[in-house]
C-alpha cells in the first residue's frame, strides 16, 4: 500500500515538471494564471523587453478590478474618476491583452469583476488545478481544492513566459473546524476566529488544509470566504477537499469541461482527498458550535474578539500602538464604537450570498443617519443576479449606495476610500494602518455585521436585526 | 539583478511587529506601471505627518538612520499583500537587506528576486540588533553569516538556489526558460488537460 498523502501532496505532485533538490526548487506547472491591470506592467515589460510572447494565453484569465471606478464607466474620461494613474493603468492592461493575445474580460463583457470572484464563477476554478494570481488573496480558489497562491510581479512574469514557478515544497497545516456554526454566525466570523486563535504569522511557510465537520457544512461561497483569508495567517494557500457541494456549484458553469470529459473530471475530483493516516506538520482544532460574531479590534486580522466581548489589555508596544491607532479602550466591547462608514464587497465578501446577507438586515430598515454605505458586488454577474432579486432596491431604500463591480474600498485604489479618522466597519479582509484611506479605522466583521453596523450607527451585534 | 555579496552598514531598527506591505507602500502608490522611483514613497504614511510635514520622531527621518542600509524589523515583517512594489520601494530607498525573527513568504521571495536579502535570526540575535541600532554589521551571502562590531559571526539559513541567484545576479526566469523542453514534455504527457 502507498503511504497516505495529504491533499496538499496530491495536487502538488500532480504539477512537479523538474522535482526539487538541495540546489533548485522544484519546477511547477501552473494551470491557471489570473491576471489584473495592478501588478501586471512591469512583467509584461519584461516580456517585451526579452522579446517572449505568453506561453498560454488559453491558461490565462485577465481582468479588471483594483484600479476601476465603481461609478459607471463607457469612455476614457469615466476611468479619470479613479485617478490618472489608475485610468492609464487600465489602458495599459488593455493594449497589453491586446499586443500578447490575451481575451480580457474587460468593461461590459458582462463577466469583469474582482480576479477571485470571476475564477470561481465561471468555472475556470476547480478542483486539482494549480491557481496564481499576482494577488495574495488567491487562496481563494483552495475552496474547489485548487493548490493556489498570490505571487509577485516577478512570478507573474514567470508564469506568463513560461506557465512554471520556481517553488520550494512548503509545510501542512491542519486545521479542523469541529461541531457546527450557531445561528447567526458566519463564514467569516469562523475564519476572523481561526486567525486570532493561530495568529497572523501563524501559517507562515504552510499551506492549510481546512477540515471538519463545520466546513464540510458550508457552501461555496462562504468556502470561499474561509480560503480567502488563509494568507492573513500567513499561509500561502487553503484547501478544501471537494465533495458534492462543489462539484454542484460547477456543473453548467462555462469554462468546466463537457461531456465525457466532465464525467472524468467529477471522477478525478472524487479522489482529491487527504488519506486517512497521512500526516500534516502541524495541526490545530476549533469547535464552531462556541463562536459568536467576530469583530477586529485593532491594525491586524488577528487583532479580534467576540462581539460582546471586551478589547484585551495590551501585551506589548505593537499591540498598545494599535491600540492608539484605532482609539479603541481595553475593557471595553467594540459595540461601542460609532461608525462613520460601511463597506460590503470585496473577494472575501463580494459574491451574492454576502449580498444577500446584507440585504436581509437591511430589509425595511434605514441605515443611521450621518453614516455612508458602501454596497460593491464583487463581479458583474454578481451584479446582475443580486439586481435580478431586487436586491439593489433593498439597499438603495435603506440609503446605501450600489455600485459597479471592483475591489473598492478593501484596497482603496480607485478613489473609494474613508476620510482621515473615520472608522470603517467592513466586509474585506485588511484593517492595516491605512489600508482604507490616509489615518482610516478598519473593523472587519462579516456581511450581517457590517449592515447591522449602519443600521445601528456603531458596531452592532446583527443577531438582534435577524 | 546586479550580484550581491556583501552588505557592510549601520543598521536601522523598526522594532514594531507584523509591519505589513501596505505600510511599506500604501496602495495609492501602486498605479505605477514602472518598478522605479518608488523609494519615495516607502513608509509614507509613518514618515510624513497628515499635513505633509516631516515626522521627526519617525526612526528613518533622524540623523543617525542616513546612510544606513541594513534595516532590523519586528517579527513577521512584511505580511500581507503580494505587491512586489514593497521591495522595490525599501530598494529604491536605500536599504539593501532586512532583518527579522520571521519574515512573510510572498514578501521573502519577492525581495530575494530584487537582490534585497532578506534574512531570519534567531531571538536572541534579533533583540541584539533591535537593542544596538546604528550598529556597523556585515551581511556575508558567500557564507550566510552576519558579522556583529565585536567580529562574532552568527550563521543564518538561505535557500541554497536562493543565494546562488544573489551572488551570481542569475535572473530566475532565464533558469525557467532552460526547462522549456521538460515543460513541453510534461504538457504531452499528463493524464488530463487544464
Amino acid at each position: 500500500m502507498s503511504t497516505p498523502t495529504t491533499l496538499f501532496e496530491k495536487v502538488w505532485t500532480d504539477h512537479v515538471v523538474v522535482e526539487e533538490t538541495m540546489a533548485t526548487p522544484a519546477v511547477l506547472y501552473i494551470d491557471l494564471h489570473i491576471v489584473h491591470e495592478v501588478t501586471t506592467p512591469q512583467a509584461f515589460s519584461v516580456l517585451r523587453s526579452q522579446g517572449l510572447p505568453v506561453r498560454r494565453p488559453d491558461l490565462t484569465l485577465a481582468t479588471l478590478d483594483h484600479s476601476t471606478p465603481t461609478t459607471p464607466v463607457s469612455t476614457f474620461k469615466d476611468l479619470l474618476v479613479a485617478g490618472e494613474g489608475a485610468a492609464n493603468q487600465v489602458r495599459q492592461m488593455e493594449q497589453n491583452c491586446e499586443d500578447f493575445g490575451l481575451d480580457l474580460l474587460g468593461f461590459g463583457s458582462g463577466s469583469r469583476g474582482i480576479v477571485h470572484v470571476i475564477g470561481p464563477e465561471l468555472g475556470a476554478t476547480q478542483p486539482g488545478k494549480t491557481i496564481v494570481c499576482g494577488d495574495s488573496h488567491s487562496s481563494t480558489h483552495g475552496a474547489f481544492g485548487a493548490l493556489a497562491f498570490g505571487i509577485g510581479t516577478t512570478e507573474v512574469g514567470h508564469v506568463l513566459a513560461t506557465q512554471c514557478l520556481l517553488q520550494r515544497k512548503p509545510k501542512t497545516l491542519a486545521i479542523n473546524v469541529d461541531g457546527a456554526l450557531p445561528p447567526g454566525v458566519t463564514a467569516k466570523d469562523l475564519i476572523l476566529a481561526v486567525i486570532g486563535k493561530i495568529g497572523v504569522d501563524g501559517g507562515t511557510g504552510h499551506v492549510i488544509e481546512y477540515r471538519g465537520d463545520a466546513i464540510r457544512a458550508l457552501d461555496m461561497e462562504a468556502r470561499m470566504t474561509i480560503c480567502n483569508m488563509s494568507i492573513e495567517g500567513g499561509a500561502r494557500a487553503g484547501m478544501i477537499a471537494p465533495d458534492d457541494t462543489t462539484i454542484e456549484y460547477l456543473q453548467g458553469r462555462p469554462r468546466v469541461p463537457q461531456g465525457a470529459e466532465w464525467e472524468a473530471g467529477v471522477a478525478r475530483w472524487q479522489g482529491l482527498r487527504t488519506d486517512d493516516g497521512a500526516r500534516f506538520d502541524k495541526s490545530v482544532t476549533i469547535n464552531a458550535s462556541k463562536l459568536t460574531p467576530m469583530v477586529t479590534f485593532g491594525t491586524n486580522p488577528g487583532m479580534v474578539v467576540g462581539i460582546d466581548e471586551p478589547v484585551p489589555d495590551a501585551t506589548d508596544a505593537s499591540f498598545r500602538k494599535a491600540l492608539d491607532y484605532m482609539q479603541v479602550e481595553p475593557g471595553k466591547p467594540m459595540t461601542e464604537a460609532a461608525v462613520d462608514i460601511v463597506f460590503v464587497g470585496s473577494c472575501t465578501n463580494g459574491r451574492l450570498s454576502d449580498i444577500e446577507e446584507a440585504a436581509r438586515v437591511l430589509e425595511g430598515r434605514k441605515i443611521a443617519p450621518g453614516v455612508r454605505m458602501l454596497v460593491v458586488p464583487g463581479s458583474e454577474q454578481v451584479k446582475a443576479a443580486a439586481e435580478a432579486r431586487g436586491l439593489d432596491k433593498v439597499i438603495i431604500a435603506a440609503g446605501a449606495e450600489w455600485r459597479e463591480a471592483g475591489c473598492s474600498m478593501c484596497i482603496g485604489m480607485n478613489g473609494d476610500i474613508a476620510q482621515p479618522g473615520q472608522l470603517s466597519v467592513s466586509t474585506s479582509n485588511r484593517n492595516f494602518e491605512g489600508r482604507q484611506g490616509i489615518g482610516a479605522r478598519t473593523v472587519l466583521a462579516s456581511p450581517a455585521t457590517a449592515a447591522a453596523s449602519a443600521v445601528a450607527g456603531h458596531v452592532a451585534d446583527p443577531r438582534s436585526y435577524a | 539583478m546586479n550580484p550581491v555579496t556583501t552588505i557592510r552598514s549601520r543598521t536601522v531598527a523598526l522594532p514594531t511587529r507584523d509591519i505589513d506591505t501596505d505600510q511599506i507602500i500604501a496602495a495609492r502608490f501602486l498605479t505605477t506601471t514602472s518598478k522605479d522611483g518608488l523609494g519615495k514613497n516607502a513608509f509614507f504614511d509613518l514618515r510624513y505627518n497628515k499635513d505633509g510635514s516631516l515626522n521627526e520622531d519617525f526612526v528613518l527621518n533622524r540623523p543617525a538612520a542616513e546612510g544606513c542600509r541594513i534595516l532590523v524589523a519586528g517579527n513577521n515583517f512584511g505580511c500581507g499583500s503580494s505587491r512586489e512594489h514593497a521591495p522595490w520601494a525599501l530598494l529604491d530607498y536605500g536599504f539593501e537587506a532586512v532583518i527579522s525573527t520571521e519574515i512573510a513568504d510572498i514578501f521573502r521571495s519577492n525581495s530575494l528576486k530584487n537582490g534585497l536579502v532578506a534574512i531570519v535570526v534567531d531571538v536572541e540575535t534579533h533583540r541584539w540588533l533591535l537593542d544596538n541600532p546604528g550598529a556597523e554589521i556585515t551581511i556575508d551571502v558567500e557564507s550566510t553569516t552576519i558579522t556583529l562590531p565585536d567580529g562574532s559571526a552568527i550563521e543564518f539559513a538561505m535557500d541554497g538556489f536562493a543565494r546562488h541567484c544573489l551572488l551570481e545576479g542569475i535572473d530566475q526566469l532565464g533558469f525557467l526558460s532552460k526547462q522549456q523542453e521538460r515543460i513541453e514534455m510534461f504538457e504531452e504527457a499528463r493524464s488530463w488537460k487544464p
